[in-house]
C-alpha cells in the first residue's frame, strides 16, 4: 500500500491504495466516487471516462498512481453545466450506464474543440458505447453545444 | 392537463447525468464479501476433480464452493445445476465460486483452482443436436421436474416442442403456384448491456433473506429462490435499484442465486458478485441463435396460402427461457400476414453453447428475419413488388393468428397503414435500387413486424400512490427502471387522469419486493401497459377517498365532487373546494377535529382470459394484442470491396398512442440500433471445440457512434381500447425488422442470397465465391 | 483490477531507468517497462502479462521528445499516439497512429508501447518501417542507435534490460507522398483486418503491412514485384506470391478473405500513388 494525494474535483484527497489500483477502482472503492463505472475493465466501453488535465481518459486503463499530480475531474465534479441540460434537453440517454463516460468524454471534446467538425466528433465519440439509445440523440446534444450554435460557454470546467 | 404526448423529461435524470445514479455496484460494499466464479474452459467434457486445497489457502478466502448438494434450476424445466456437477456443458459454465474478503483476493483463489476435464464431443448447432448419432448434452432430460406446459423429448437433445397446425396444408400446397423454401441460421450473440451483471446477497440470522440485484425480475429472484431452496417467500426481500440496460438479458435469474449459495457458505454473510465482462457474456445467460426452413406458397397474383416453418432455437446447454422463446416464436410463425393453412414445429434444442435469456423482441427479430427474408424471394420469384406482396396479405382485423386468434380493431394495429406510410417515407415508388457510379449502389430493404407477448397467463402488476402533507404524490410500482423510462410515463398517465402538474408526482426508483407491489417482471413491452392500468386504478382509489373525506367537509354528496388541478371541488360550482394538501393527509377543522388520515391509493391490473396453447395444434391465445409496422433500411453498397454503410433505417410503427413522443422514438431508435448491430456485426465466433473465441468488447462490437444511419421514425395511431390512454408496447419493436431489412437490401444489392447473420462484407465473399465455384462447374 | 500487485518506480533519467532494471532483476524481481501500460493492464488482468515491478518510463525527458534536430524527426518513445497525431509533423505516422484503439484510449497508448508490445497489429510501427529509421535504445551499456531494419523482425528485439527510447526519422522522408488505409471486419471499429501504409519515394514504392500476419512487416519482397513494369493487375498478383507467412485466420477473417481484401487493398492504393499509367 502507498498514502498518496490525489486531486479530484477541485479537492486534495490523501488516500492508500495499491500501485496496482487502477484509478477507476480507487475512484469507486476509496472515494465514493461511482460515477465512473466498470463496463469492460479492459479499455473497451469508455464507461469509466474521466477527464485528465483536460483530457479524456478511461481510468480502467490508467494506475491511480499515473494520477498523481495531476488534475482528475469525474462526472461528480460537472455541477449544472451545458452537457448535462443538453443530454437531458435532448433525451441523450436512457439507461444512463454509460452517461457519465460520454459526457466527460465531450467535456474534453468541447474544451479541445469548441466547434468541432463531424469527423472530430465521431473520433471522440466513437471511444464509448451506449447501448440503448441510437446515437442520434447524442450527436444532437453535442451539435447544440458547439461554439457556433450558442451563446454562452460558461460551466465547462478548465482542468489543463 | 395534456400530458399525453408530451415528451416529459425523464424523474431520474438529473441523477443520470451527476453520477449520482446509482446501480447495483455501486451501493458501497465495504460491510461485504466478494465472489469470484471459476468457469469452465470447455464447452463439453466431464469434471474428473476439483482441487481446492492451494485456493483455500489464499489470504483472505472464506469459502471455496463447489457444485455438489445444490438443487437443479431452470424456470420450466429443472435442468440447470447452480454450480456444475459431473460434467460441463457449455465454455464458460460456472464451476465453482471463491468467496473472499476482497475481490482480488478472491480472483487470486479462483486461479489457482485445478479443475481436471474429459473432454466430451460438442454438439456445435441445433442441426447437428438433431442428427440421430448425435451426443446428447442432457441424458437425464426424463428425469428433471418440469412444468406442464413444456414438451422435452427424452432421449434426444429436444428441450421443447411447440406446434402449430392451422387449416390443412394439403390445401394449402394445392392453391400455391408458387413455392420457395429457404434455409437461415445464425448463432448466438449477446446483450452486452452497459451494466454487467452485479448481484448480492446476505442471510440474517433470523433467516431472512436480502438480495440486491440488477434484474429485470425481482419478484422472480424471490418466488425462484423459495421454490429451488425453500425459503419462505416472505422471508426474501429482494432490491433493484436502475439498472444500466437489460433487454431481456437480465429477466433472467441465475447471478442470485450463485450470490445466495455464497452466502451460505459464508454463515449469511453480505457477498457480492459482479461479473466481469467475459463472464457476463459466457456464464450469464445470452442471446439465443436460430437454424430455420421456410417454405411459402402463394397463389399466382401473390395471395399466400401456406407456410411451413421449421425452428431449431439453439438454446444452449440449459432450456430455461429458451423453452419459452421457442414457443413464442411459434405464435407468430408467420409474421404479420394472414395465411389459412400453416405448419409450424418451433424447437428449443440444447446444444453446448452458452443458454439463452430472453432477447429484446423475444425471438420475433429471429424469427423475422427468417420469414422476412423468404417474403422477398416469394417476391422475386412472383415479379411482384416487395411492399405490394406483403400489403395484400397484412394481417387485418378480422383475420386469425397462427393460434387462432381472432383479431378486431382494438387487439392488432393497423398494418396496411404502417406499409403505405413506410412506403412514402423511402420513397419506394423512385425504385429500390440507385446506381451512383463508381461501383457505388444505393439500395432499399424492407421488413414488416409484428409481435404478441407471451408471458404468464395471469401476469400482474400493483401500484401504490401515498399523499405527501403539501398534495404530491409518491408513485411506487414494481416496474423496474432499466432504461425504457416506463416510471416517467407512469407519472404522466397520474398526473394526467389527476388533473396535476407532474412535477408534483414523485416516482420511487428502486424497487423493494417487500414494500414495491408486484410488477411481474419489467419484460415484454408491457410495464406500460399493466403498470399503467394500475396507475389508473389506483387513481381512482386516491380519487373515491379524496372525495369521501371532501364530502363530509364540504356538506355534499361524493357523487356531486370532481378531482382536479390540486383540488377538490364541486362539480357545478367549482369556487366550492378544499385543496388536495388539506385532504391528503386528513382534514382538520378549525376547532382542532380531524378526520381521515394520510391516504394512500392502490391499484392492480391483471391479465385476463389468455389462455395456454394446445399440445397438438397451438391453438390458445397467448396475449392481449399484437403491435405491428413496417420497416426499411438504405444502404450504400461497393460493389468492388463488397463493403456497404448503412445510410438511413425508418419505421412506421403502429404502438397505440404515443405517451412520451421523444422518450418513444428514444426507445424505437434505439431498439433499430441493436436490431443494427445484431444484424450487421455481432455474433459469438466458436471454434471447433465450442469455445466462444470473442468474450470481449474489443471482440464482440455493438454500434459505435458514427456507424450509426440517419432514424427516421413515423408512428400510426391504433389506440388499444384496453390499455391506458391506448399505448401499446414500444419497447421492443424498433429492433425486430431491422436484421431481415438489412438482409434484403443487402441481398439485393450483392445479388447473393444472404440468409446467415451477422451480415458481414466476408459473408458475401463467401457466397459470391460459392457462386462463381458453381458457375463455374457448370 | 489486477490480480497481483506490484511495485511502481518512475524513474527521470534513461540511466535511473536501466539501472533500476538491473536491480530489480538482482533483488529477484521480474521488472518490465511501462509505458501506456494500457497492454501491461489490460493482458494483467488475465494473467498474459506477469510482473511485480514496473518501470513508468513517462517521466524520462528523451522519452517524451518530439522534435526536428539535425534533419530528424525524433519520436520520444513514451509520447502518446494522440500527442503524436495532434501535431501531425509526421502525417503517416499521425494516420497511421490514429487507426489504432479509439481516441480516448490513444490518450494512453504510447508509440513504444504499441511498437514494443505483445499485440499482431502494433500499426504504428509502419511508418517507421517505411521510413528506414534508426531505434534508440537504452541498455547496460548506455544507448545505441540501429537501423529498425536490424532489430525489428516481426518484433523488436531487445536485450533483456533494454528498453526503446525514440525513433529516429530522417526529415525528407515526412514530407513524401504516403497512402494509409485500414479496413476491418465491419465497419469503422475494431482491430484491423488489413492495414497497409504505402510511401512513394521518388520512384520507388514502399509498402508496409499490418494485420495479415501475425506481425507488421515492411514487404521488401513485394514492393520487387511492384516496382517492375507491367500492368497493375499482375504486378499486385505477382506481389502477393510474395505474401509472408502464416496470414491471419482467426475471429477477424479467414486467410482467404484477407488476401482477398489485401488484393483490393493495393489496386487501390497503388492507382492513388502511381496515377492513372497501367
Ligand atoms: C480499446 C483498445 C483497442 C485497441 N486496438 C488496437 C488496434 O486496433 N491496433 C493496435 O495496434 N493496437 C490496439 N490496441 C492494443 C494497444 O496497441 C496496446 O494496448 C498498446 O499498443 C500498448 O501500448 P502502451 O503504451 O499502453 O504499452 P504498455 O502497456 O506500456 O507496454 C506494452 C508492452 O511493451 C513494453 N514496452 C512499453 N514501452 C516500451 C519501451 N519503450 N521499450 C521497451 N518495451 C516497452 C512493455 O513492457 C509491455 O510489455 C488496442 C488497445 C485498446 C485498449
Ligand atoms: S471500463 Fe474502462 S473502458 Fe470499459
Ligand atoms: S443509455 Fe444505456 S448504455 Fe447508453
Amino acid at each position: 500500500m502507498i498514502s498518496a494525494r490525489l486531486t479530484v474535483n477541485d479537492e486534495e484527497r490523501e488516500i492508500a491504495f495499491w500501485p496496482s489500483d487502477t484509478l477507476l477502482f480507487v475512484l469507486r472503492e476509496r472515494l465514493g466516487l461511482t460515477g465512473a463505472k466498470p463496463g469492460c475493465l479492459n479499455g473497451d466501453c469508455g464507461a469509466c471516462t474521466v477527464n485528465v488535465n483536460g483530457t479524456a481518459m478511461k481510468s480502467c486503463l490508467m494506475l491511480a498512481v499515473e494520477g498523481m499530480n495531476q488534475t482528475i475531474r469525474t462526472i461528480e465534479g460537472l455541477k449544472d453545466s451545458p452537457i448535462q441540460h443538453a443530454f437531458i434537453e435532448h433525451f441523450a440517454f436512457q439507461c444512463g450506464y454509460c452517461t457519465p463516460g460520454f459526457i466527460m468524454n465531450i467535456n474534453s471534446l468541447l474544451k479541445k474543440h469548441p466547434n468541432a467538425d463531424d469527423s472530430t466528433i465521431k473520433e471522440f465519440l466513437s471511444s464509448n458505447i451506449c447501448r440503448c439509445t441510437g446515437y442520434q440523440e447524442i450527436e444532437k446534444a453535442v451539435k447544440s453545444l458547439l461554439k457556433i450554435n450558442r451563446e454562452d460557454k460558461a460551466g465547462l470546467p478548465n482542468d489543463e | 392537463m395534456g400530458l399525453i404526448g408530451k415528451s416529459v423529461f425523464r424523474k431520474e435524470a438529473w441523477e443520470k447525468v451527476t453520477g449520482t445514479a446509482r446501480y447495483t455496484a455501486d451501493y458501497p460494499a465495504t460491510d461485504s464479501l466478494h465472489a469470484k466464479i471459476v468457469v469452465s474452459p470447455y464447452a463439453h467434457a466431464v469434471i474428473k476433480s476439483i482441487h481446492i486445497a492451494k485456493a483455500k489457502e489464499v489470504f483472505g478466502v472464506r469459502a471455496v464452493i463447489t457444485g455438489e448438494h445444490f438443487p437443479l434450476t431452470g424456470e420450466e424445466i429443472r435442468d440447470r445445476p447452480v454450480l456444475a456437477k459431473n460434467k460441463v456443458r457449455h465454455h464458460g459454465e460456472a464451476v465453482a465460486l471463491v468467496v473472499a474478503d476482497t475481490p482480488q483476493q478472491a480472483k487470486r483463489a479462483a486461479e489457482l483452482i485445478e479443475v481436471e476435464y474429459e473432454q466430451l464431443p460438442v454438439v456445435h448447432s441445433p442441426t447437428e443436436a438433431l442428427k440421430p448419432n448425435a451426443p446428447l448434452v442432457h441424458e437425464q432430460l426424463g428425469s428433471y421436474k418440469k412444468e406442464d406446459r413444456v414438451y422435452p423429448e427424452p432421449g434426444t437433445n429436444v428441450a421443447n416442442r411447440t406446434k402449430i397446425r392451422k387449416g390443412s396444408m394439403e390445401r394449402g400446397w394445392n392453391l400455391s403456384e408458387v413455392v420457395v423454401e429457404e434455409r437461415f441460421s445464425f448463432s448466438p450473440s449477446d446483450h452486452a448491456a452497459m451494466e454487467t451483471r452485479c448481484s448480492t446477497a446476505e442471510i440474517h440470522p433470523d433467516g431472512n433473506v436480502y438480495i440486491m440485484t440488477s434484474s429485470q425480475a425481482p419478484f422472480m429472484v424471490k418466488r425462484l429462490i423459495h421454490d429451488y431452496f425453500g425459503v419462505d417467500i416472505g422471508k426474501i426481500v429482494v432490491e433493484t435499484p436502475l439498472v444500466g440496460g437489460a433487454y431481456g438479458g437480465k429477466a433472467s435469474i441465475q447471478l442470485e442465486l450463485l450470490a445466495f449459495i455464497a452466502s451460505i457458505a459464508v454463515g449469511g454473510r453480505k457477498v457480492r458478485i459482479l461479473n466481469i465482462r467475459e463472464q457476463d457474456m459466457l456464464t450469464s445467460p445470452c442471446h439465443i441463435g436460430l437454424d430455420a426452413t421456410v417454405k411459402l406458397g402463394s397463389t399466382r397474383d401473390g395471395k399466400i396460402q401456406a407456410a411451413e416453418l421449421l425452428f431449431l432455437f439453439d438454446g444452449g446447454a440449459y432450456s430455461d427461457k429458451g423453452a419459452d422463446l421457442n414457443r413464442a416464436a411459434a405464435v407468430d410463425c408467420t409474421g404479420p400476414y394472414d395465411i389459412d393453412h400453416v405448419w409450424c414445429d418451433s424447437l428449443c434444442v440444447y446444444t453446448n453453447h452458452p443458454y439463452a435469456a430472453p432477447f429484446r423482441g423475444f425471438s420475433h427479430s429471429e424469427l423475422l428475419f427468417t420469414v422476412e427474408r423468404t417474403m422477398d424471394v416469394l417476391a422475386d420469384k412472383l415479379g411482384m413488388d416487395r411492399l405490394q406482396l406483403r400489403y395484400i396479405n397484412a394481417i387485418r382485423p378480422g383475420d386469425t393468428t397462427p393460434t387462432q386468434v381472432k383479431l378486431n380493431k382494438s387487439n392488432v394495429g393497423n398494418l396496411p397503414e404502417c406499409i403505405v406510410r413506410l412506403k412514402k417515407m423511402i420513397d419506394w415508388d423512385m425504385g429500390m435500387i440507385q446506381d451512383l457510379g463508381n461501383d457505388k449502389l444505393r439500395v432499399k430493404g424492407v421488413s414488416c413486424i409484428w409481435k404478441t407477448s407471451t408471458i404468464e397467463s395471469d401476469a400482474g402488476s400493483g401500484v401504490t400512490l401515498s399523499f405527501n402533507p403539501d398534495g404530491s404524490i409518491n408513485l411506487i410500482s414494481g416496474v423496474i427502471e432499466i432504461g425504457t423510462g416506463t416510471k416517467t410515463i407512469l407519472a404522466q398517465i397520474l398526473a394526467e387522469r389527476l388533473k396535476m402538474d407532474i412535477r408534483m408526482v414523485h416516482v420511487q426508483m428502486k424497487v423493494n419486493t417487500q414494500s414495491t407491489p408486484e410488477h411481474w417482471k419489467t419484460v415484454a413491452s408491457r410495464g406500460t401497459f399493466m403498470a399503467g392500468r394500475a396507475v389508473l386504478a389506483a387513481a381512482e382509489d386516491l380519487i373515491e377517498q379524496l372525495k369521501s373525506i371532501a364530502s363530509c367537509v364540504l356538506r355534499v354528496q361524493a357523487a356531486d365532487l370532481e378531482v382536479g388541478y390540486g383540488k377538490v371541488f364541486l362539480r357545478d360550482e367549482p369556487e366550492t373546494h378544499l385543496d388536495i394538501k388539506d385532504v391528503a393527509y386528513g382534514y382538520v377543522y378549525p376547532n382542532g377535529n380531524g378526520i381521515g388520515g394520510q391516504i394512500i391509493g392502490r391499484g392492480h391490473y391483471n391479465l385476463r382470459r389468455l389462455t395456454y396453447l394446445d399440445k397438438e395444434t397451438g391453438a390458445g391465445k397467448p396475449g392481449p394484442e399484437w403491435s405491428v409496422g413496417a420497416q426499411a433500411v438504405e444502404i450504400e453498397y461497393d460493389k468492388k470491396h463488397l463493403t456497404y454503410r448503412i445510410v438511413r433505417a425508418f419505421s412506421a410503427v403502429d404502438i397505440g398512442t404515443v405517451l412520451n413522443e421523444k422518450a418513444a422514438r428514444g426507445q424505437v431508435m434505439g431498439a433499430m440500433s441493436m436490431g443494427l448491430a445484431f444484424g450487421g456485426r455481432e455474433t459469438f465466433v466458436f471454434d471447433e471445440w465450442g469455445r466462444v473465441l470473442n468474450p470481449q468488447l474489443r471482440t464482440y462490437r455493438p454500434l459505435r457512434y458514427g456507424e450509426h444511419p440517419e432514424y427516421h421514425v413515423e408512428f400510426v395511431v391504433t389506440p388499444q381500447l384496453d390499455a391506458a390512454y391506448g399505448a401499446r408496447g414500444a419497447g421492443e419493436h424498433g429492433l425486430m425488422g431491422m436484421p431481415a431489412a438489412l438482409g434484403n437490401a443487402l441481398s439485393l444489392a450483392a445479388g447473393v442470397k444472404l440468409n446467415e447473420l451477422p451480415l458481414i462484407p466476408e459473408q458475401i465473399w463467401k457466397m459470391k465465391q460459392k457462386e462463381g465455384h458453381s458457375h463455374a462447374s457448370l | 483490477m489486477l490480480p497481483y500487485d506490484f511495485d511502481y518506480y518512475l524513474p527521470k533519467t534513461v540511466e535511473e531507468g536501466v539501472r533500476l532494471f538491473q536491480q530489480l532483476e538482482r533483488e529477484g524481481k521480474i521488472p518490465v517497462y511501462y509505458s501506456g501500460g494500457t497492454e501491461i493492464i489490460t493482458l494483467g488482468r488475465l494473467n498474459l502479462v506477469e510482473t511485480n515491478a514496473v518501470i513508468d518510463i513517462k517521466a524520462i525527458g528523451e522519452c517524451k521528445e518530439f522534435t526536428i534536430k539535425d534533419q530528424q524527426l525524433i519520436v520520444g518513445s513514451a509520447l502518446s499516439l494522440t500527442a503524436v497525431e495532434e501535431k501531425n509533423v509526421f502525417p503517416l505516422l499521425s494516420k497511421a497512429a490514429s487507426g489504432v484503439a479509439d481516441h480516448t484510449a490513444r490518450n494512453k497508448i504510447t508509440v513504444g508501447g504499441n511498437i514494443c508490445g505483445q499485440i499482431f497489429y502494433r500499426e504504428a510501427v509502419l511508418p517507421f518501417l517505411l521510413t528506414d529509421s534508426h531505434v534508440v535504445i537504452a541498455g547496460k551499456n548506455g544507448l545505441r542507435q540501429t537501423p529498425i531494419h536490424q532489430l525489428f523482425k516481426r518484433n523488436l528485439k531487445l536485450q533483456k534490460g533494454e528498453f526503446l527510447v525514440q525513433l529516429h526519422t530522417d526529415r525528407r522522408f515526412l514530407r513524401m507522398p504516403y497512402v494509409c488505409v485500414k479496413r476491418r471486419q465491419q465497419w469503422d471499429t475494431g482491430y484491423p483486418l488489413i492495414t497497409v501504409a504505402v510511401l512513394k519515394k521518388e520512384d520507388e514504392t514502399r509498402i508496409a503491412i499490418s494485420g495479415l500476419c501475425p506481425f507488421p512487416f515492411r514487404a521488401f519482397e513485394m514492393e520487387k514485384s511492384i516496382q517492375q513494369v507491367g500492368p497493375l493487375g499482375d504486378r499486385i498478383q505477382e506481389a502477393l506470391r510474395h505474401v509472408p507467412q502464416p496470414v491471419l485466420d482467426d475471429v477477424e477473417g479467414s486467410s482467404g478473405y484477407r488476401v482477398f481484401v489485401l488484393e483490393q487493398m493495393l489496386q487501390d492504393l497503388l492507382r492513388e500513388l502511381e496515377g492513372n499509367h497501367p
